[in-house]
């Protein structure tokens, strides 16, 4: 079996505050193969974007990685020296945040930016980047480019700008793409066009993608996995269809039919009762308990595993064996 | 681009004029014209003659049209206190108020540039933490205090400097310079390092904020992600977004030296215009003190023209302004 | 679900964020005991001074230039600072000043704080020219150091108070001088804030009903700019007081017979050649101390309420 382009093993992320350690990210798995897409969804706050934040290697103190493993092609990238990871970032790992108008340095050209980044990672002389970024934008769908290579990022529409960062983002042609909120900021019509485009690029380069949205429209769309986070933790992650057609943990069943679909009947939209828990107070055991309407007394005391099911992966004492057994478990 | 330009110097202008209006407000209102020329015997009637040739009677518009006429010409009045020409006595202590300005200005821009740029960098560092502290000082002493303390270790007991006046100048028609005799170098050092601390404590901090929060944005983020070193995200992307904020505020710091020079005049017995300001205010010499308001006035008024030009250089949005999407 | 009883104020006091900061910064816990100490020193001067530094008939001539920690020759008094040339206890002239020092600092911070707030109300909910002229002035007198302003208005006070008075009015006059070079960085943060409060629909409902928008908006802007007109404050008090010495210090402020610090250093300044230190040095320690000791209290307030940073 060849190996996943990204293996995330354990990761625990922890931020040190004056009212105590938070565990932000609390033992967190999961693998990408390459040319595939995984999506990750939540609500706000849940650590989508901190996980990616913690594979790149970006996290700002007060937080820290405290345990587990990243893995790019086998080998361990949490653990290298600053000066190893800044040559990874850009080269093998590139990432997309989510505001376009934001990401770009309104005082530098699209040239600038684009060259620079090129030049940083390949030997490139300043022509030969220059014709390989105006090739670049070609690709991500910018008219004319030669002309508008040379403009300043408030001179491009938002759609167009998200063009440029996913250029950039691309230059160095890395192996894993983490894309976080990437549509989140850009109007309904424009943002089809942004996913489409992210796709075909991860499909001909066969790049590994990490998409990080809470809008489940788009993961149905380009997704061929999907791992559902609560509370910094993995509730559920398998096949797209089967996450969002047959979800089995009783959170990813809420969240899948908390959105409203032309063919429903029903009349009001699945709500979950209470929010999700701050960082300071998460409960024992199932994270997820206090608002679970499944729940029993097992959940409240032992955190559950991840447990096959399928093709997922589900954290929830309800399809464990033994429960299933003694009648308070749900059959596969 | 145009339209920036004009708007720039038509606000100007307005700044400008209101500075005038409050001189002119001074001078007509709070001093009286007529009791500094006439005696104490003159009668009512003679007061009003007076008051009529002067134009004192006139409508307020044409008094201030007047007025502006005056001074755009040099022509500030008399000096209640010292019967001259208040241009005449503008124009003699200007060179050492400037000399004592520009200098002190630049060691606080570089000084204060460097050093903000550092703490910025290097938070954690020793070093950093020293010269934080040490600017916190810097902001919590009141200049003068520093005036004093340095007269007193370098002046009264270690006698290595001069603390009196500029020592010995050079004239060069009307100007006169203290930079090209030994004693007047020396007569510098104290009342330049004395102006300079607290502008160079206030840029620094500023500096160092600025970036800091620059260095928070997401832009930068992105440029870390793409794995841009770590010099060309300092030095050349956050150090240019830092100085778009720099330069307004430094700008106006140091167009503010010349005023802030009045504390350090005094302490030192400079002969400048602040010195000259202060002792107005002490006697009420309205035509001094409204004249020194309008000079103060027009140098911050030139210096938020030139810091609204480099804008202009620096932020490349200002520059397609209107037309901006796409070309 | 049970009822979850309301925090008590002490609770949540100590659960806040504030506090919890302020325990855990050592220098503004120091800053805060040292500004505390000099304030209570300042407030109890008549009390605690060992002599009425400014009746002249408690004073003896043979006690002057006596050394700090010294009895005097006249009065066998223990002078704790030294005495100047007239037998003044400085540690009692201290008290003294510090009391001016801080009465200006304080008056001048609430007038402008007033002044500041309310022009910077009036800018932000009414709008339109008035907001536009409101906010021109204020940043053209923020790029004015305070001093000149303060000095300007010192000077026009001065021409038109006939000169008997100046002594007596020189209070009143500073605390006034200061406040109104101060007012601007109040207006704009409360202008800002208004700006943002008045295209809430609330107010628009209220002024519907036909309620004055202003009385509403003043409730629910004030609570939300306290955090910074606190952090300005407490940068203002220090400012105050350092630019009351300046201008004391230049002869045109507190005078003799009601002086403050400044005026004591300026009082000090002759003897420093002649040997007599610490008719100045206590006096600009003071200052110092002082400064810096509000300073860092403003510093570590502004950090703990930036949002931010929390």
């Amino acid at each position: 079996m060849t190996q996943p382009v990204l293996s995330v093993r354990n990761l625990k992320v922890e931020f040190v505050t004056r009212r105590g350690i938070l565990r932000a990210i609390d033992d967190v798995s999961f693998d990408i193969a390459a040319g595939e897409v995984l999506g990750v969804v939540g609500e706000s706050g849940a650590g989508k974007s901190l996980t990616g934040t913690a594979i790149i290697g970006l996290i700002d103190p007060p937080g820290r990685i405290a345990g587990g493993e990243v893995l790019l092609q086998g080998s361990r990238i949490d653990n290298l020296d600053k000066e190893s990871l800044r040559k990874i970032r850009g080269k093998r790992i590139g990432m997309i945040f989510q505001d376009p108008l934001t990401s770009l340095n309104p005082l530098f050209r699209i040239s600038e930016q684009l060259i620079e980044t090129i030049r940083t990672h390949t030997q490139m002389n300043e022509a030969q980047a220059r014709q390989r970024a105006i090739d670049l934008l070609t690709e991500v769908g910018i008219p004319a480019p030669e002309k508008r290579i040379d403009s300043y990022p408030h001179e491009f529409s938002g759609g167009m700008r998200q063009r440029v960062v996913i250029a950039l983002a691309l230059a160095a042609e890395p192996e894993l793409i983490i894309a976080d909120e990437p549509t989140t900021a850009l109007d309904v019509s424009v943002q089809a066009q942004i996913i489409t485009l992210l796709k075909k690029l991860c499909r001909e380069r066969g790049t590994a993608v990490m998409l990080v949205t809470h809008d489940m429209g788009v993961i149905a769309e380009t997704a061929d996995r999907v791992a559902v986070m609560y509370a910094g933790r993995i509730a559920e992650i398998g096949p797209v269809r089967d996450v969002v057609q047959k979800a089995r943990h009783p959170y990813a069943k809420g969240l899948m039919g908390a959105i409203p679909t032309l063919e429903a009947t029903a009349e009001r939209l699945v709500q979950i009762p209470g929010s999700m828990p701050r960082l300071t107070a998460i409960p024992q055991g199932c994270a997820f308990n206090p608002r679970c309407g499944e729940v029993f007394a097992r959940c409240h005391i032992e955190r559950p595993e991840a447990i096959k099911v399928g093709q997922s992966d589900v954290a929830c004492w309800l399809y464990d064996k033994a429960e299933t057994a003694s009648g308070k478990g749900v059959a596969a | 681009m145009l339209g920036y330009l004009i708007r720039s110097v038509l606000q100007a202008l307005m700044v400008m004029l209101a500075v005038a209006f409050i001189a002119f407000s001074m001078f007509r209102y709070v001093g009286d014209p007529v009791a500094s020329i006439v005696g104490q015997d003159a009668t009512l009637k003679d007061r009003q003659e007076l008051a009529d040739s002067l134009g004192l009677n006139d409508p307020m518009l044409l008094q201030f049209g007047r007025f502006i006429g005056n001074a755009a010409q040099g022509d500030f009045g008399i000096s209640y206190r010292q019967g001259r020409p208040v241009a005449a006595l503008l124009r003699e202590r200007l060179p050492a108020t400037i000399e004592l300005a520009v200098i002190s200005g630049a060691i606080a821009l570089i000084f204060g540039l460097g050093l903000g740029i550092y703490t910025a960098l290097r938070r954690e560092g020793i070093a950093a933490n020293i010269v934080m502290s040490l600017s916190l000082i810097g902001v919590s002493l009141p200049t003068f205090l520093i005036g004093i303390g340095l007269i007193y270790i370098f002046g009264v007991t270690l006698r290595w400097l001069p603390t009196f006046g500029r020592g010995e100048t050079v004239a060069f028609g009307w100007w006169t310079t203290g930079l090209l005799t030994e004693s007047g170098r020396k007569s510098l050092v104290l009342p330049v390092i004395t102006l300079a601390f607290f502008q160079l404590t206030l840029i620094m901090r500023l500096v160092r904020s600025e970036m800091l929060e620059v260095m928070r944005a997401d832009y930068i983020r992105f440029a870390r992600a793409r794995g841009l070193t770590d010099g060309s995200i300092n030095f050349r992307h956050a150090l240019k977004n830092t100085m778009i904020p720099v330069v307004t505020i430094t700008g106006l710091q140091l167009g503010s030296i010349v005023a802030f020079a009045l504390v350090t005049e005094t302490v030192f017995n400079w002969p400048g215009l602040g010195a000259l300001f202060v002792k107005s205010v002490e006697v009420v010499d309205i035509p001094v003190m409204g004249a020194y308001l309008m000079f103060v006035g027009m140098i911050f008024v030139i210096v938020n023209l030139i810091v609204d030009m480099l804008y202009f250089l620096i932020d490349p949005r200002l520059r397609t302004g209107a037309k901006s999407q796409g070309r | 679900m049970t009822d979850i009883p309301r925090p008590t104020f002490s609770q949540r006091l100590n659960d806040s964020d504030l506090w919890l900061s302020f325990k855990a910064t050592p220098v503004a816990m120091v800053a805060a005991c040292v500004t505390v100490f000099i304030f209570l020193l300042a407030l109890f001067a008549p009390l605690i001074s060992p002599q009425n530094a400014f009746d002249p008939a408690a004073l003896n001539l043979m006690d002057g230039f006596t050394h700090p920690m010294e009895r005097g020759i006249g009065s066998n008094m223990l002078f704790a600072l030294g005495s100047d040339a007239q037998g003044r206890d400085m540690l009692s002239a201290l008290f003294y000043g510090t009391r001016v020092s801080l009465l200006v600092g304080f008056c001048s911070v609430a007038f402008s704080m007033t002044l500041g707030i309310s022009l910077g109300l009036i800018a932000g909910y009414v709008g339109g020219r008035t907001e536009l002229i409101i906010m021109r002035i204020a940043d053209i007198q923020l790029s004015f150091p305070a001093i000149l302003i303060a000095l300007l208005v010192f000077g026009v006070a001065r021409g038109l108070i006939p000169p008997n008075q100046h002594e007596t009015t020189a209070l009143f006059v500073i605390i006034f001088a200061i406040g109104l070079s101060h007012w601007a960085q109040y207006a704009r943060t409360v202008r800002a804030s208004a700006m943002v409060e008045r295209n809430k629909d609330y107010v628009h409902a209220a002024r519907l009903i036909g309620i004055r928008g202003l009385p509403i908006m003043a409730k629910h802007i004030l609570p939300n700019v306290m955090g910074p007109v606190l952090v300005i404050s407490t940068i203002n008090l220090a400012l105050a007081v350092i630019e009351e010495a300046t201008l004391s210090f230049f002869g045109v402020g507190m005078p003799v017979t009601q002086p403050s610090l400044g005026t004591l250093i300026r009082f000090g300044q002759q003897f420093l050649v002649s040997g007599e230190w610490w008719i100045l040095f206590f006096p600009a320690l003071t200052i110092v101390i002082l400064g810096l000791a509000i300073n860092l209290l403003g510093d570590w307030l502004r950090d703990a309420m930036n949002p931010k940073l929390r």
